[in-house]
C-alpha cells in the first residue's frame, strides 16, 4: 500500500519532468519560429540605419556601427513621400467610413427586413463574392476612363468602398441579434432607421470593428488597383510611390529600406490598437466559412 | 360582406408591404447602386468582351469575334499540329497561357499544402502556452504589412550576398546567386514569402478551430492510452476538417490570383519563369492593349475560380452536418 503511493508519486514526477522539459522544447521552438517570421522587419531595421555600402557587408551586422538617423530625414526629400501618404489617408479613410455605413445600412435590410426579391439580390451579392476582381478589372477600368475618373483618387474610392464582402460579413452579425428587440423598439414607436441607427451600433461593435479594419488595412495596402489607376505623381499612394522609389533609387538599399519601415507603420499602429477585434473577426469568419 | 373586408384587409396589408419594400430598398440602395455599377455592369461586360476584338481606341472599334481570342490564347492551330508531331507538351512548355497556367497551378499545389501544415503546427504549439497573444501578434503580423515593403525587403534579403545566402553558405552549402534570378529558385522564393505572410492568418483560424474541439474527446482518447501523435491524428484532424476545408479553399482562391508578390520580386522573370495567369492577364490588357484577348485570360481564371468555389458549396453541407 505504502509502496504504491511512493511509486504513484514518483511517476507523478517523471510526468512533471517530462512536461517540463516537454514546454521548454516547446518555447524554444516558438521563440525560433517567431525569430523567423520577424528577422526580415529586424533586417529592415537594421538596413534602415546603415550606409548603403554597408547593407551586403560580409558577416551579417545585426547593430549598425553607427546609426544613421538621417537617412529617415533623407528619404522624405527624395520623393514627395508626405503626399503619398496624404493620399492614401484620404483613400483609406473615405472607404472606410463609406464601406462602413452602406453596408451596414444593406446588411440591416437583408437581415431584419421583409421584402419582395431579398433572397435574389442577396444571391447576386454572394455570387460576385466568388468572382476575382482581377477577372473584370479591364471593364472596369474602362469604364471608369470613360467618365473621366482615371487618375482621380476618387476611381480608389468608386473601385472599393461598395464592396460585397462588407455587407456579406455585416449580415451574418445583424442575423445573431435577435429580432425580438426589433419588434419591441417598432412597437415603441420607432421606425427602421432609428432601430438600424440606436439598436443595432451597440451589439453590433465587434462586426463594426472587424470592418473597419479589414477595409482599412485592405486599402492601405492596395497595391494593384492604385499601379492601374493613378499615374501622376500628386495621385499616387504610399504602396505605389514606395515602388517608384525602388525603381529610382534601386541601389539605395538603405533608403530602401527605412521608406518601406515608413510606410509599415499607420497599418501597424491600427494593427497593434484593434488586433484583438481583429482576429476575433477573423476566427468567427472563418468558423462560420 | 365578410369577403369585402377580406379584401380591404388584403388591400391594406398590399399597402404596408409596398412601404415596408420601399424602406428596404431605402436601406439597400446606396450600397446597392455602388456595388451595381463598380462591380456587376463591369462583370457582365467583361463575360461580353472576351468574345470580341478591341485594341483600344473608340467604342466604334469594337468588333464581335465569337471564339477567336480563346483560339488565339490557347494556340489551338499550333498546339494541335505540335500534337500530331507528337510534342504533347507544348502548350504548357511554349504558349504564354499554358505556362502561366502551370506556373500558377504549381505555385498553388506547393503553397496551400505548406501553408496548411505550418498553420497548424503554429496553432497546436499556441493552443495551450503561455504568453500565446503575443506569440500570435508576432506570427500574425506579415499578414498585415503592405506587400511592397516585406516583397523588396525579402527581394534584399534574398540576393547575392544577402543574409539568407551568407546563412545557406555558413552551414556549408555552396548557393551564391541572386534567388530571384535563378530560373528554379526564384519560384521558390515566392512560394517561400507567400507561407511565411500567410500562415499567421490561417493559424489564427485554427486556434479558434481548436478551442472548439470538445475535451471530453481527448480525455476518452487518454484513458483508451492514446499517445499525443494519436491523439492528433484520431481526434485533432477529424475535428478541425472542415477548417482545413475552409482553409484549404480560401488558400487555392487566393494562390489562384497571385499577382503583388510576383510584380513586385521578379516580374515573371527570369524568361517565364514566375508568370502567372493575374501578371499575363496584366501584360495583356495594359501593355499590349488587347482587350478582347485579355478578357478571355480572365474567363480562364474566372472559370478556375468558380470550379473550386462550386467544390465548396457542394460540400458545404456536407461538412456542416458533421
Amino acid at each position: 500500500m505504502a509502496q504504491a503511493t511512493v511509486t504513484g508519486k514518483q511517476i507523478r514526477k517523471d510526468n512533471a519532468a517530462m512536461q517540463l522539459v516537454g514546454n521548454v522544447l516547446l518555447y524554444v521552438v516558438l521563440i525560433g519560429l517567431a525569430i523567423f517570421t520577424l528577422i526580415p522587419f529586424v533586417w529592415m531595421i537594421s538596413s534602415s540605419l546603415k550606409l548603403d555600402q554597408e547593407v551586403f557587408q560580409y558577416s551579417i551586422r545585426w547593430i549598425p556601427e553607427v546609426c544613421h538617423w538621417e537617412n529617415y530625414q533623407l528619404i522624405w526629400e527624395k520623393v514627395p513621400l508626405l503626399t503619398y501618404f496624404k493620399n492614401t489617408a484620404f483613400i483609406a479613410i473615405v472607404v472606410t467610413i463609406l464601406q462602413t455605413l452602406t453596408s451596414s445600412f444593406a446588411a440591416y435590410a437583408f437581415a431584419k427586413l421583409h421584402f419582395k426579391g431579398r433572397d435574389v439580390l442577396f444571391l447576386c451579392y454572394i455570387s460576385t463574392i466568388a468572382v476575382p476582381w482581377q477577372a473584370y478589372m479591364l471593364p472596369q477600368f474602362i469604364m471608369m476612363r470613360s467618365v473621366g475618373l482615371y487618375d482621380t483618387l476618387w476611381a480608389m474610392v468608386a473601385l472599393q468602398a461598395f464592396s460585397a464582402f462588407g455587407v456579406f460579413l455585416m449580415r451574418q452579425f445583424y442575423q445573431g441579434i435577435p429580432t425580438d428587440l426589433c419588434e419591441a423598439a417598432r412597437i415603441d414607436g420607432l421606425s427602421e432607421y432609428g432601430i438600424w441607427a440606436r439598436i443595432m451600433p451597440p451589439l453590433s461593435k465587434a462586426a463594426i470593428a472587424t470592418l473597419v479594419i479589414f477595409t482599412f488595412v485592405g486599402t492601405w495596402n492596395d497595391y494593384m488597383g492604385p499601379m492601374i489607376y493613378l499615374t501622376q505623381d500628386a495621385n499616387k499612394t504610399v504602396q505605389v510611390g514606395l515602388r517608384r522609389f525602388i525603381q529610382e533609387y534601386s541601389s539605395d538599399y538603405h533608403l530602401i529600406m527605412a521608406a518601406s519601415l515608413v510606410s509599415l507603420l499607420p497599418v501597424s499602429i491600427v494593427f497593434l490598437s484593434l488586433q484583438k477585434y481583429f482576429i476575433e473577426g477573423i476566427a468567427t469568419s472563418g468558423l462560420k466559412g | 360582406m365578410a369577403e369585402s373586408t377580406v379584401k380591404r384587409r388584403k388591400r391594406g396589408m398590399s399597402r404596408l408591404e409596398r412601404k415596408n419594400t420601399l424602406i428596404a430598398y431605402s436601406f439597400l440602395a446606396p450600397n446597392f447602386l455602388g456595388f451595381a455599377i463598380f462591380t456587376l455592369v463591369p462583370v457582365v461586360c467583361a463575360i461580353l468582351l472576351s468574345f470580341m476584338e478591341w485594341n483600344g481606341g473608340s467604342i466604334s472599334a469594337i468588333k464581335w469575334v465569337g471564339l477567336d481570342n480563346f483560339a488565339e490564347i490557347f494556340k489551338v492551330e499550333k498546339v494541335a499540329e505540335k500534337w500530331a508531331e507528337g510534342n504533347y507538351f507544348y502548350f504548357f512548355n511554349r504558349v504564354d497561357l499554358g505556362i502561366a497556367l502551370k506556373n500558377t497551378v504549381f505555385y498553388t499545389v506547393v503553397t496551400v499544402p505548406l501553408t496548411l501544415v505550418c498553420s497548424i503546427a503554429l496553432a497546436l504549439a499556441l493552443n495551450k502556452v503561455k504568453g500565446a497573444v503575443a506569440f500570435r501578434t508576432v506570427f500574425f503580423f506579415p499578414y498585415v504589412a503592405s506587400m511592397v515593403a516585406i516583397c523588396v525587403c525579402w527581394n534584399f534579403m534574398l540576393m547575392k550576398d544577402g543574409p539568407i545566402n551568407q546563412m545557406i553558405m555558413a552551414l556549408g552549402i555552396n548557393f551564391n546567386k541572386s534567388w530571384t534570378a535563378d530560373s528554379t529558385m526564384a519560384m521558390w522564393a515566392i512560394i517561400l514569402v507567400s507561407v511565411w505572410r500567410s500562415m499567421g492568418y490561417y493559424m489564427v483560424i485554427y486556434l479558434a478551430a481548436l478551442q472548439g474541439v470538445p475535451r471530453e474527446l481527448y480525455e476518452a482518447a487518454t484513458v483508451d492510452g492514446a499517445n499525443k501523435w494519436q491523439q492528433f491524428l484520431n481526434v485533432t484532424l477529424p475535428q478541425i476538417k472542415p477548417t482545413t476545408f475552409f482553409c484549404s479553399i480560401m488558400l487555392i482562391i487566393g494562390c489562384f490570383k497571385i499577382y503583388d508578390t510576383v510584380a513586385i520580386m521578379t516580374e515573371g522573370s527570369p524568361g517565364r519563369a514566375t508568370k502567372m495567369l493575374v501578371t499575363y492577364i496584366y501584360d495583356v490588357a495594359f501593355n499590349q492593349i488587347k482587350y478582347g484577348i485579355a478578357s478571355a485570360i480572365s474567363m480562364v481564371l474566372l472559370i478556375l475560380v468558380l470550379i473550386v468555389t462550386v467544390i465548396q458549396f457542394a460540400n458545404e453541407k456536407k461538412f456542416a452536418n458533421v
